[in-house]
């Protein structure tokens, strides 16, 4: 077993040497934010059904800042106000 | 590598997102009515990420920020409509039609916070990774870990590597700042952080050290 680190440890090397595994790139992160954000909401496993998403909401600050902003905004209830145009 | 037909049991936008692609899509009185609620919903979730994030802007005022509301919302409606077709029904066409403007507002707001600062990319926190000294309550083996990488940063990474790496990761400058001062894209920008902590691992790897996952949650 190794040595607890400090938490600033931590993120430091967290930062540098980011997630492990492949990733999504930041283009195909904002690809897929919309849908994954629904699932994560919804309560599938959004992480299983977008594989490589995780791993860059993790070495990726900017992108998951947005996918955080996308579910609050969903979550206050925004998204239902108008109707969309008649047909 | 997303997997579209697995985004929902039943394939295609639902009816509400349909009336909305028809609305925007139609000439005339109709599209024109379209534009203008699919603007005002951009506005709304402009505004409610401005205000989500206006603590970290106290040196704005509330006209600034309206008018930065504005600009994001006309920006997501231009790219919305240029991208209309990538639009392929895996959400609600809101929650699609969200993400830019939060985009829009999230980036302008990154970088207005940012405007006449000097991007710093030397370490500024060099010291973390320099040495026991620096930091006493480090453990010996993350002081073995960030010498390492200290020292990789040195050897491994090209200049272009190491000026983005640091600058985003041990200070802290937004991604999207760093694109609009080197006049390129957080994509781009990610792509080289993404070599540059590849080569490091992979450099630690040579050397036998190992920075694992469970020893994150435990010491977090
Ligand atoms: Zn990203």
């Amino acid at each position: 077993m190794s040595e607890r680190r400090r938490p600033d440890d931590v993120d430091v090397l967290r930062g540098l040497l980011g997630p492990e595994g492949p990733e999504l790139s930041c283009e195909a992160c904002f690809e897929a934010l919309d849908r994954y954000v629904e699932l994560e909401l919804s309560g599938a496993d959004a992480d299983a059904r977008v594989p490589g998403m995780r791993a860059h909401l993790e070495g990726c600050g900017a992108c998951d800042e947005d996918r955080r902003s996308l579910r609050a905004l969903i979550e206050a209830g925004l998204a239902s106000a108008p109707p969309a145009p008649a047909d | 590598m997303s997997q579209p037909s697995e985004a929902r049991p039943t394939r295609g936008p639902d009816a509400e997102s349909r009336a909305w692609l028809a609305g925007l899509r139609a000439d005339g009185a109709r599209g024109e009515d379209a534009r203008h609620r699919l603007h005002d919903l951009l506005l709304r979730a402009a505004r409610f990420e401005i205000g989500r994030r206006r603590g970290s802007l106290p040196h704005l005022r509330g006209g600034d920020l309206d008018d930065l509301a504005h600009q994001s919302a006309d920006d997501a409606l231009l790219a919305i409509l240029a991208k209309l077709d990538g639009y392929r029904g895996e959400s609600r066409f809101t929650t699609w039609a969200y993400k830019f403007a939060l985009l829009e507002a999230a980036v302008k707001l990154r970088r207005r916070a940012w405007q006449g600062r000097e991007v710093p990319l030397e370490p500024e926190h060099w010291a973390v990774l320099a040495g026991p000294e620096a930091s006493p309550a480090a453990s010996a083996e993350s002081r073995d870990l960030l010498a390492a990488i200290a020292a990789a940063i040195e050897t491994e990474l090209s200049a272009h590597q190491r000026e983005v790496l640091v600058a985003i990761t041990l200070n802290g400058v937004p991604i999207d700042v760093l694109a609009e001062r080197l006049n390129t894209t957080r994509g781009a920008l990610y792509k080289t952080v993404h070599d540059a902590r590849g080569k490091l691992r992979a450099h630690l790897a040579d050397a036998g050290l190992r920075f694992e996952n469970e020893t994150i949650e435990a010491g977090a």
